[in-house]
């Protein structure tokens, strides 16, 4: 298992259950994983909602039409019908679900549902998640069932090929602090690391996320799907180091977004009277309001400041108000978030309205995937060895660093749910393939395999620490993050897409030129960051490529040449395969499962707003 | 998509002063870097800064500072070390708050309670052994569905919640005077096992399956190393950054221990 977050725990959680042995891969001590910045809750039908007309089937539905049709739906149906027993499972691990005062658990608003549907530990939902699964791995750990290899690094996956063909039959990793290499032998290796949002330089993740191990996979040889789909959040702080995440949440305990009427308005927003603020999202859709969707509400937003100069003090900032909710409410369901707006910005969400703009958020796509439907479609075959499994025989993907679920834009407090139910659905899988499918175990492989897989990658170190250019990987980084976000995230065209291409191959070609400041070998974090540029530059190239290719706008993807979606030549899963020969993705394009509910208009019932207009005319539609 | 823009402020450094060392048994020493501080600068930002250009004060050419970071929200736990003397999390350590004029010095230095693997980067891996040896879980059954967990009021939940707050960050452990260093494994089990661990084993015991193994967690409790070890100078509750109560579990643990200790004596159980 490479990665600790939620999917790579629950994964571990369900593979050592099945009695197997499990080595758990990670870069950081597991507790300390990206899931843990997770904030506002986790999705699942649940007996009120039913009780208004909810069900698994609505989840279903919001999802897909959340994510534009773009996902396959047999995985998704199986998911939404796996999520009230996964809340069960958390509850029975102790997490502690914020109750009501019949001690019930108790349940929020989220983007693109009219329900409450989101379970939520405070406004820390992901890190209780977390912690919750990081106890149950310890207990497997304390029997001696899993065996933790904390702060390595996944370097490349070990292939090998028979008559059978080719199938993975190990890793190689890194120790960061000591930069010993050494490969594993493993019967399946499952890459549940994450997503990529260092490719942007400045976003919500943290900052192992470089989407470094997905891209050695595809290097290696494993497909990329949807790599164009980065989610942008709306709301995020914008700091001097990253931007930190300011939950959906806040919205769906009642937070709205608006702006001063008049452009560059210096007044404190206090000081602005009712009628002289645009709340722009109620207006244009009264129905959802402030809980549309990310895609549609980080485009709204940048409208607003980008081509309205509307946003606040005529910079790139909307406010988002929770002043009216009351501080004993926000302390209770809040209170993670408000203190993390305390502390970085110094300024109380209780008094006065928080500052926010978008930021790079989450990855929809990722490694290709298999899965094998029930014959009606409804739901996922229990146990098949091909779920979540890539193209590669034995390399699974779980989490956030597959392509699976989301579609075209991932709904808040879903991610969680995937994550999860990737570990335990799949998880099961896994160790079928296992029992059932490998039939000669690492242990009988040539040990020669090994050698020459961890010899390559002591090569691609060696030449990193022995280049003498003059080149700072720091720098090609910055300059990578700032073209991506300016490039390739909520408007792209193809002339501003092929550009940014040109000057990836212009930053590639710095990268052949870099230089380190520091050659020793004990804990060389120049070294491994420079390692994993190299990387995040291929797949960089990956989500550019696909911007491209895709000649239509549809969910996080928005194109101002090609504004509308074109289901008859894009309601596809683009898919990029590495080729060896150029050094860059050629990518195909696969057709969508659908086969449950078909494609619609997805327009979460806009109108016409009051101020709306005037609008220039390259504008951002939805 | 364009950044947003930060209204201009003077522009000014800061000196950090950093407690350097190239590997476990090295020998450490100070190195000064100046380093331009942008509004909204934090300590990981200038760390960052650094990395790109390691040049000390003195004009030599140095290498990028090792330090642990993660999710730079204060969520994690992984920037911990000592700022100006006092152990904190890098990240929502912001320079304009620390160091406010130009020219202003940052004092960055290692939590000293663990072995230092290099530069302000420690290693913290007694910290979750604490959590195996308290039996920091609930013993589930398995994974498959069995229904919904033991019911729990808001009250116990808000409780429960603030303890599962703590990401084993060691801030606790840092400023405690009966937590030591102590670099090898074997001695783990009889040393002090530390605020954060006592505040689990209570977390775990309010829970209503967790409870079933309230009475090995006690155990682990008495003797060496367990919560009598506790020299009740309540540093830990005024560093805790997710302002746990830590005495308070501390106390309450100290009372079901000496419970537990005097039901075992009449009973042998």
């Amino acid at each position: 298992m490479v990665g600790g977050g939620l999917a790579g725990l629950a994964g571990t959680i369900r593979i050592a259950e099945a009695g197997l042995s499990v080595d758990l891969f990670s870069m950081v001590p597991v507790k300390r994983s990206h899931s843990v910045c997770a904030q506002g809750g986790i999705n699942a039908a649940n007996d009120i909602a039913r009780q208004q007309g909810y069900s698994e089937y609505e989840h279903f539905d919001e999802t897909i039409y959340g994510g534009d049709f773009l996902q396959h739906q047999p995985p998704v149906y199986e998911m939404v019908h796996w999520a009230p027993k996964i809340i069960d499972l958390l509850d029975r691990m102790g997490v502690p679900f914020n109750r009501t005062a019949e001690s019930q658990r108790d349940l929020r608003l989220f983007g693109g549902s009219l329900y409450k549907r989101t379970h939520f530990a405070g406004a820390t939902t992901g890190q209780q998640l977390l912690y919750a699964l990081d106890e149950q791995v310890r207990r497997w750990e304390a029997q001696g069932k899993v065996n933790k290899y904390e702060y390595w690094e996944f370097l490349w996956p070990v292939l090998e090929t028979d008559d059978t063909g080719r199938r993975c039959v190990g890793i190689v990793a890194q120790d960061v602090r000591t930069m010993q290499i050494r490969a594993f032998r493993a019967e399946a290796v499952v890459i549940a690391t994450g997503g990529c949002g260092m490719i942007f330089g400045k976003s919500t993740n943290s900052v192992m996320c470089t989407g470094a191990a997905a891209s050695r996979c595809y290097q290696a040889g494993a497909w990329y799907a949807n790599g164009e789909f980065i989610q942008v959040h709306p709301t995020a702080i914008p700091g001097a180091d990253k931007l930190r995440l300011m939950s959906e949440s806040a919205r769906g305990e009642g937070g709205r977004v608006w702006v001063p009427r008049t452009k560059a308005d210096r007044r404190d927003p206090r000081d602005i009277p009712e009628n002289q603020r645009f709340y722009f999202l109620e207006e244009k859709y009264p129905k959802y309001g402030n809980i549309v969707p990310r895609d549609i509400a980080t485009r709204e937003i940048f409208d607003i400041c980008v081509n309205q100069g509307l946003g606040v003090g005529g910079g790139n900032m909307v406010y988002l108000d929770l002043t009216h909710l009351g501080r004993e409410y926000l302390e209770l369901k809040l209170g993670g978030i408000i203190e993390i707006y305390r502390k970085f910005v110094g300024e109380d969400p209780a008094l006065v309205p928080m500052k926010i703009f978008p930021g790079v958020h989450y990855s929809m796509g990722g490694l290709w995937t298999q899965y094998t439907a029930k014959d009606d479609l409804r739901g996922m075959a229990m146990g098949a060895a091909n779920s979540m499994m890539t193209n590669i025989p034995g390399l699974y993907a779980f989490g956030e660093v597959n392509y699976q679920y989301h579609g075209a834009n991932r709904l808040g407090a879903n991610a969680l749910l995937s994550c999860i139910f990737d570990g335990l659905f799949c998880g099961a899988g896994v160790a079928n393939y296992v029992l059932e499918v490998v039939t000669t175990t690492s242990a009988r492989l040539d040990q020669s395999i090994y050698d020459a897989a961890a010899r390559q990658q002591q090569e691609i170190i060696d030449r990193l620490i022995n280049a003498r250019g003059t080149e700072s990987p720091y720098q090609i980084g910055r300059e990578l993050g700032e073209e991506m976000t300016a490039a390739s995230t909520v408007v792209k065209s193809e002339q501003r897409l092929l550009q940014a291409i040109e000057v990836l191959q212009l930053l590639q070609g710095r990268y052949q030129s870099i230089g380190l400041s520091d050659t020793g070998m004990w804990t060389n974090q120049n070294l491994s960051y420079a390692r994993a540029l190299g990387d995040m530059l291929k797949l960089a190239e990956v989500i550019l490529q696909g911007g491209i290719d895709r000649k239509e706008s549809r969910g996080a993807h928005y194109r101002t040449d090609f504004p509308d979606r074109d289901d008859a030549n894009f309601l596809k899963t683009t898919v990029a395969k590495y080729d060896r020969d150029t050094d860059r993705p050629d990518i195909f394009l696969e057709p969508v499962e659908t086969g449950l509910v078909p494609p619609r208009a997805r327009t979460y019932g806009k109108v016409a707003a009051s101020t709306d207009t005037t609008r220039p005319t390259e504008t951002v539609s939805v | 998509m364009v950044p947003p823009t930060t209204e201009a402020l003077q522009a000014r450094s800061v000196r950090f002063r950093i407690k350097r060392q190239d590997g476990p048994g090295r020998p450490w020493r100070w190195e000064s870097f100046d380093v331009p501080v942008e509004p909204g600068a934090n300590v990981i930002s200038c760390l960052q800064w650094i990395a790109a250009n390691p040049r000390t004060v003195d004009g030599r050419d140095s290498s990028p500072v090792a330090y642990d970071a993660g999710c730079l929200e204060e969520v994690c736990g992984a920037c911990t070390m000592l700022i100006n003397g006092q152990v904190r999390q890098s990240c929502s350590c912001l320079i304009d708050q620390y160091a406010p004029k130009d020219g202003d010095v940052m004092r960055l230095e290692p939590m000293s309670k663990f072995p230092v693997v290099r530069d302000l980067m420690v290693d913290r891996q007694r910290l979750f052994h604490a959590l195996t040896r308290t039996k920091a879980w609930v013993p589930i059954d398995g994974t498959y569905h069995l229904g919904p967990g033991p019911q729990d009021t808001p009250q116990r939940q808000q409780v429960r919640y603030k303890l599962s707050e703590c990401m084993s960050c060691g801030c606790c452990l840092e400023a405690c005077p009966q937590y030591k260093l102590e670099e090898h494994e074997s001695r783990w089990d009889k040393a002090f096992i530390g605020a954060h661990a006592i505040s689990q084993a209570r977390l775990f015991n309010e829970h209503g399956t967790g409870n079933v193994l309230a009475s090995d967690r006690l155990d682990a409790m008495i003797g060496p190393g367990g919560v009598s070890d506790c020299g009740n100078a309540q540093n830990c509750v005024k560093v805790c950054p997710k302002d746990i109560p830590l005495t308070e579990s501390i106390a309450a643990i100290g009372r079901a221990v000496t419970i537990h200790s005097i039901r075992k004596f009449f009973t042998g159980k």
